[in-house]
């Protein structure tokens, strides 16, 4: 029996702004996933959202003497990647009325999703730096790009329509996930983050190493598209 | 208008670990049997294929397997002064949706329950008196005994290929064992798992502090395996993707790796997926189930007739589907009155994080693979001084190294810049974490019923649900804490870090989906929803079976006990019920 979509989830998505991006599958097909660079080129971000982003994850997993960081691992190619899809558009949550301000222990109970939020929140940070005579955020100097992120995960920077801690907290964990993620998704380039940590990949078997204790794994790192970890050309 | 379909003899809600059985039991006697399912069909091939389900980020974070709040959740509060809220997305637990439910994405750690967990008032009563249990703790003996239940855990771990270590034959103690376990007739069908380093390390901590650990039971097939139906299961390859992913090695045991390859295949078995149940049926008297009612993904009714229903879903599904069918007295706790969705629990957790010099390769592992200590679980030792009520084991488990969710760092590393970086290139090869995994009790004010103000995609309320951790499970959980600390230090750590579970409970993030109660098994229908059958008071030809019959919730992970009860509940089906369908306990 073949399933049928919903025809509602069909209309959710056509509602999203970025036309380019309506596809009824659950996960982009894996040609998708190809690091998108050329400005002009993004799955959802505007240009300027994007530079926003780019600036941010490289304070939030800096490039350093231990190795490349965000930035250099494709994270904000991956962050517009996910907003433009099933993620972005909380098309798996629960998004019906009334909405109301709950307890912390009741969990996210933003109207707003996640592609939504990011928006909201990146023209808020810009606003707030001009209308506290400051530089856009993405042209700001390392040290003050840090003291605006703390700002705004304690809070104290209060934004005019997003919540500044919800917002930072997703934009960490997205930035971990694209940090430390298959790199079909487009971040974690050349398995920057991987081996930074020592992670093989999914590599399957371990049946012959799990009992050599105290031993360092040293096979390849692998992804599922292979060692390189970017889709080899079809045929 | 509902369009009527031709009947069936059995139809089954939901077709996870309880469908499966019980679909293939019923078969096996000649039943014609319909398993109605609202998710997709997915099966070892093409869905879990190695190429496709390692993927951390598809599965563990964007929880691809699991049932989606968008048609289906629930309202949470801690408390009933406050106002429920919609869990807007996926926390604290992971119901699935999809053919094999929650036994496709599950770790694999099997447990039974203890032989005086099964007798959870009496004993305690008869132990330390009836004052030692608070009054609003509505904790209650099952119904069934351990004893009784014996050959059925038994058939599910010969089911799925168990392997473990023995630690009580017929009353006799095994070396390398649990030795607190109930007897069991014979040893398990699989040696234990190869065994990774840091539960190599545990054990010899836990020696040195003077406990008595064990390689804990796993789903996790430790060598080739044919099981009680002619199934075959391969050796695990330790690949560290257990939960949340399905098993593209055929051994993690799953219906589809133990039952499917037979009941599908059945000219008296059908399957029909994306069909939501949203009501079963009683005629006039109130007495009887008709059938159900069921939605397919086009927003069309159908009726499904049928002589016996059987409700398979997760938990709290087969509580909802209960509350909408208006079968069973609604739970009241102001009055303190009716059943239905009366006496939710949870299980309480906590860990010790363990940071060292050598290299324990985190990334190799299994669901199961780990070493347990089980002398504060239960009754297992004397509750007098410490009073409270429960326990739980204590486990240094092994079950992969994925690197979003499964990274552990000092409490006081940075959240992020340069020092994170370094605490995880530090870390993340270096450290193991000891896992409390304790019973949760059932009180008055915890409970389920239908949401006043929130609705699904029918139209139909939403569960609501009630719960917060009471003090007996803070101290309780304080207690295992403290001595998974004890034997973390034992392990000579560069540095270790207690996360003990302290305040409210909260509906992020992810605990364990161990949610159990509100359509409870028991011997007094003013205090439980089915008989020791599983079988519903109200209607005798419905059944309801899953971990929604726990009174209370004991210190281990359910799916034993789960497949125990269906196995049970199956068998007084096929050799009572079949014989003369009617109530097989007298009210």
């Amino acid at each position: 029996m073949a399933f049928i979509p919903a025809r509602r989830r069909l209309l959710k998505a056509a509602l999203v702004p970025s036309a380019a991006t309506v596809v009824p599958l659950r996960f982009m097909p894996a040609a998708q996933a190809e690091p998108v660079s050329a400005p002009g080129q993004f799955s959802y971000f505007t240009p300027v959202e994007f530079t926003w982003v780019n600036a941010a994850v490289a304070r939030l997993i800096p490039n350093d003497d231990l190795g490349p960081g965000a930035k250099e691992a494709g994270v904000a190619t991956f962050i517009d990647h996910q907003l433009s899809g099933p993620y972005g558009r909380a098309e798996t949550w629960y998004m019906r009325g009334p909405w109301k301000d709950g307890t912390k222990e009741q969990g996210y109970q933003l109207k707003l999703t996640p592609a939504q939020l990011y928006r909201t929140a990146i023209a808020d940070v810009d606003a707030w730096c001009s209308k506290n005579n400051r530089r856009p955020f993405a042209e700001q100097d390392a040290a003050a790009q840090d003291k605006l992120l703390h700002g705004l995960e304690s809070g104290d920077v209060k934004l005019a329509r997003a919540p500044s801690k919800d917002f930072f907290q997703m934009l960490l964990q997205n930035t971990v996930e694209g940090f430390l993620s298959d790199p079909m998704y487009g971040g974690n380039r050349d398995f920057t983050g991987w081996k930074m940590i020592g992670f093989p990949g999914p590599r399957y078997n371990y049946v012959a190493e799990i009992e050599q204790y105290n031993k360092r794994y040293t096979m390849p790192t692998v992804g599922l598209l292979g060692r390189d970890g970017k889709r080899t050309q079809e045929t | 208008m509902a369009t009527k379909l031709p009947p069936k003899d059995v139809v089954l809600v939901g077709f996870g670990w309880t469908a499966s059985i019980i679909g293939q039991e019923l078969t096996d006697a000649g039943l014609q049997v319909l398993a109605l399912e609202r998710g997709a069909f997915r099966d070892t091939v093409p869905d879990f294929a190695t190429t496709k389900i390692q993927d951390e980020l598809r599965y563990a974070v964007r929880n691809e397997l699991f049932e989606e709040p968008e048609r289906e959740t629930l309202t949470f509060r801690n408390s009933m002064d406050q106002t429920a809220l919609p869990m807007r997305h996926l926390g604290s637990f992971k119901p699935a949706a999809g053919a094999g439910g929650a036994g496709v994405h599950w770790n694999g750690q099997n447990w039974r329950f203890l032989p005086t967990d099964f007798l959870q008032r009496s004993h305690i009563e008869q132990r330390y008196g009836k004052d030692f249990i608070p009054p609003d703790m509505t904790i209650q003996d099952w119904g069934v005994t351990y004893d009784e239940l014996e050959p059925f855990y038994d058939r599910f771990e010969y089911l799925c290929g168990i392997s473990g270590q023995a630690g009580n034959i017929q009353g006799k103690i095994q070396d390398g064992g649990n030795p607190f376990e109930g007897p069991r007739k014979r040893g398990f069908p699989l040696p234990p798992l190869k065994r990774s380093y840091g539960t190599v390390l545990f054990e010899k901590a836990a020696k040195e502090v003077g406990y008595k650990p064990f390689p804990c039971p796993a789903a996790n097939t430790s060598k080739a395996y044919k099981n009680i139906y002619g199934v075959q299961l391969g050796e695990c390859t330790y690949c560290g993707f257990c939960e949340w992913f399905g098993c593209g090695n055929y051994s993690k045991s799953s219906p589809q790796t133990t039952v499917f390859p037979v009941l599908l295949h059945k000219d008296n078995f059908e399957l029909r997926t994306h069909m939501s149940v949203t009501k079963v049926l009683l005629d006039s008297s109130g007495k009887r189930a008709t059938g159900v009612i069921y939605v397919d993904p086009q927003g069309r009714e159908f009726e499904q007739p049928a002589d016996l229903v059987i409700l398979t879903a997760f938990a709290q599904h087969n509580v909802h589907l209960l509350l909408l069918s208006g079968i069973g007295k609604p739970y009241d706790p102001v009055k303190n009155e009716g059943v239905v969705g009366r006496n939710y629990a949870y299980q309480i957790t906590s860990s010790v994080n363990v940071f060292l010099d050598d290299i324990v390769n985190p990334f190799m592992g299994a669901g199961a693979l780990g070493q347990a200590i089980d002398e504060f679980n239960g009754d297992n030792f004397d509750h007098g001084p410490v009073k409270f009520v429960g326990g739980g084991y204590i486990a240094l488990w092994t079950t992969g190294g994925r690197p979003i969710l499964q990274h552990h760092l000092p409490k006081d590393a940075p959240k992020w810049g340069s020092g994170w970086k370094k605490a995880m290139a530090d870390n993340y090869l270096r450290s193991l974490s000891i896992a409390t995994h304790g019973s949760v009790m059932s009180y008055r004010d915890s409970y389920l019923d239908l949401d006043p103000t929130y609705r699904d995609e029918y139209g139909n309320p939403l569960l609501r649900l009630t719960f917060d951790f009471h003090p007996n499970e803070h101290l309780m959980s304080a207690f295992l804490t403290e001595k998974a600390a004890g034997i973390a230090k034992a392990m000579k750590p560069r540095h270790m870090d207690a996360n003990p579970r302290q305040g409210h409970y909260t509906i992020v993030p992810y605990q364990t989906t161990h949610n159990t109660g509100g359509a409870v098994m028991g011997v007094d229908p003013h205090t439980s929803v089915v008989n020791r059958y599983l079988q519903s008071w109200d209607v005798p030809n419905l059944f309801v079976v899953g971990s929604c019959a726990f009174p209370q919730n004991a210190g281990y992970n359910p799916t034993g006990t789960v497949g125990a009860l269906a196995y049970w509940a199956a068998n007084a089906i096929r050799t009572q019920y079949m014989k003369k369908p009617g109530p097989l306990v007298s009210a």
